[in-house]
């Protein structure tokens, strides 16, 4: 078996964004003083005359994209998930959402795997802040290939958009030749009747590889990757929450407020199952190498597949 | 500026100051006092110099108004309403549940270019455009009006530096100059103080103007038409407040609605300046 291609979806931002300057001409980029490690580079060194940098400045930035949008151009507001949905947030919700602009936000180095710059540059929070917003759509890719069609999605798609990209390199699973992206709509990557994990950006791989080792424990775990948090494909998690009787919900996020918490929501109101979260547990990350802390926080295949088997015996 | 337009100017500025106390008062609420301070300025803006249609208030290359100090919008809406955006009845509906015309600028209502209020932001959103007309090589110009208190904000210093560093020469702020917010004076509060230099030391062209006198008020726009390379910020030294006697100069006129005593008494004396006006 050929090894697996590892890629951060910050590169995947970058590249996507170059890749599609000349088919949409009004996609412009702006950025605050971050875009060697936004990867907005990329476009920058592509397509320079449609490249702004705000300096750190991420409030204006925002209120910038808002104006520019309102003129018919597709700004893609790109900084840290900390300032774009932290430091902004007030601005994002009355200059972008209020008047619900075609602005995109390109919110990378979200979630603990920042690694070693530690907890205040480790966004937990920012699904949960983007949720309250009415009219903002939220995406988090899982890799490379989702990335990339998501990004082109959000530019077809008229309104604001939250994209949340991550620092560290993730296996590149999906496959470009086969991978449809729908906006909103959830994908069942494996099939399963016992318990379904439902995950979303970088822990789908995390779930795709915990329900192997379940399945080695004749646990046979259904996987549902959703990439668009907001709006919520309530039929996939009703349906699933039906069939299965149990879920388990995975995000490199805090376990208040982001996908735990909307799966959660929905399942009350259609079919009420158990409902377990894994994310960060209402506590603030710290520095270290990324593969470390996510083992630390839980956020991988063994833990996952170890709270499966606590929640199938809880639920016995 | 010939006396025939100044007066004819003056009057629609009396009956901008009309719509602002019909509003505030039906609405039982709202911001009388800045609106007053803004209301010849919004006159020249919609009847002499912002290149607008009410018949087509998404024209592509039309003027923008962002109003930063978006709680003045009783001034804009009675502006937007003497330039025939909609009608002068709508003003008695402000803030009313299901009216068109919200506490703070919507961009939903015809004229509005942008929902505006949270202070700070509207004068990013002017960047913005301002940005948009220069890559699209457009004529328009992007107006924006901050009160003085309102610069406080540190977003109004963040994108007064991007203006200046994106050379945004087709983008003009108003900060009104009235010398009063919330609290108090401006000096007393937490004072921005000297608003002048700062705008200067940010690398805009700041011209200073008498917010009351259309002469003056020419003089600034001819001027800021002529500016290259720079962002022109027109500070208007104006009076909280303007033409209603008892509200003039008054803090508490900032937040407060007229009641009906207080309604019939403004609208008696913005009558008899509308009348020596047309006389």
């Amino acid at each position: 078996m050929a090894d697996i291609i590892k890629k951060a979806t910050r590169e995947s931002y970058g590249e996507a964004l170059a890749a599609l300057a000349d088919k949409y001409p009004n996609l412009v980029v702006l950025d605050a003083d971050l875009a060697a490690a936004t990867k907005t580079g990329i476009f920058k060194k592509a397509c320079p005359e449609r490249f702004f940098d705000c300096g750190i400045a991420e409030a204006n930035m925002m209120g910038v994209a808002a104006g520019l949008a309102t003129a018919g151009k597709i700004p893609f507001a790109s900084t840290f998930a900390m300032f774009a949905a932290g430091r902004a947030y007030e601005i994002v919700r009355n200059s972008i959402g209020y008047p619900h602009l075609n602005v995109k936000i390109g919110a990378t180095h979200a979630g603990i795997s920042v690694g070693e710059d530690g907890a205040t540059h480790q966004c937990n929070e920012d699904i949960a802040l983007m949720r309250t917003i009415p009219g903002m759509t939220i995406i988090n890719p899982a890799d490379d290939v989702e990335a990339k069609a998501a990004i082109e999605a959000a530019i077809n798609f008229d309104g604001p958009v939250y994209l949340r990209f991550g620092r560290l390199a993730a296996p590149v699973f999906n496959d470009t030749s086969s991978y449809k992206f729908e906006l909103g709509k959830g994908i069942t990557l494996r099939d399963g009747k016992d318990i379904t994990i439902v995950a979303t950006g970088l822990m789908v791989s995390e779930a795709l590889n915990a329900a192997k080792q379940l399945e080695a424990e004749n646990i046979d775990a259904r996987v549902i990757n959703i990439h668009t948090i907001k709006p919520l494909d309530k039929d996939i998690i009703c349906k699933a929450a039906a069939e299965t009787g149990l879920i388990v919900t995975v995000e490199e996020h805090s376990i208040i407020g982001g996908l735990g918490s909307a799966v959660a929501e929905a399942v009350t109101e259609c079919t009420p199952v158990p409902v377990v979260k894994i994310g960060v547990n209402d506590e603030y990350g710290h520095s270290g190498p990324a593969v470390d802390l996510l083992k630390e926080f839980g956020l991988c295949a063994d833990n996952i597949a170890a709270i499966v088997k606590k929640a199938i015996s809880n639920k016995k | 500026m010939d006396a025939t337009t100044k007066k004819q100017l003056q009057a629609t500025a009396c009956k901008v100051r009309m719509g602002v106390i019909e509003g505030t008062f039906n609405a039982k609420s709202g911001h009388p006092g800045g609106s007053l301070s803004i209301s010849d300025l919004l006159t020249y803006l919609y009847f002499v110099n912002m290149h607008v249609d009410p018949s087509q208030p998404q024209m592509s290359d039309r003027d923008r108004m962002v109003l930063s100090k978006g709680h003045c919008a009783p001034a804009l809406y009675a502006a937007l309403a003497q330039r025939g955006f909609f009608s002068y009845d709508e003003l008695k509906s402000l803030r009313h549940i299901g009216a068109m015309l919200q506490g703070h600028p919507c961009i939903h209502t015809p004229g509005v270019d942008m929902s505006s209020g949270s202070l700070g932001q509207g004068i990013s959103a002017a960047c913005g455009m301002a940005l948009a007309g220069k890559l699209d090589n457009a004529a328009y110009k992007v107006y924006t009006i901050l009160g003085d208190g309102e610069v406080e904000e540190g977003q109004v210093w963040e994108a007064a530096m991007f203006a200046s560093h994106y050379k945004l020469d087709n983008l003009i702020a108003i900060i009104d100059n009235n010398g009063l917010q919330i609290d108090g004076a401006i000096t007393e509060v937490c004072s921005p103080e000297p608003i002048t230099d700062k705008f200067a030391a940010f690398g805009w062209h700041v011209i200073t103007m008498d917010a009351h006198d259309f002469d003056s008020i020419e003089s600034a726009f001819n001027e800021a038409e002529t500016i290259v390379g720079k962002p022109v910020a027109i500070i208007q030294k104006s009076i909280k407040g303007k033409g209603v006697s008892f509200m003039e100069n008054q803090v508490g006129w900032h937040g407060k609605a007229p009641n009906k005593e207080e309604y019939d008494k403004a609208m008696a004396e913005l009558s008899a300046q509308l009348r020596e006006l047309e006389d």
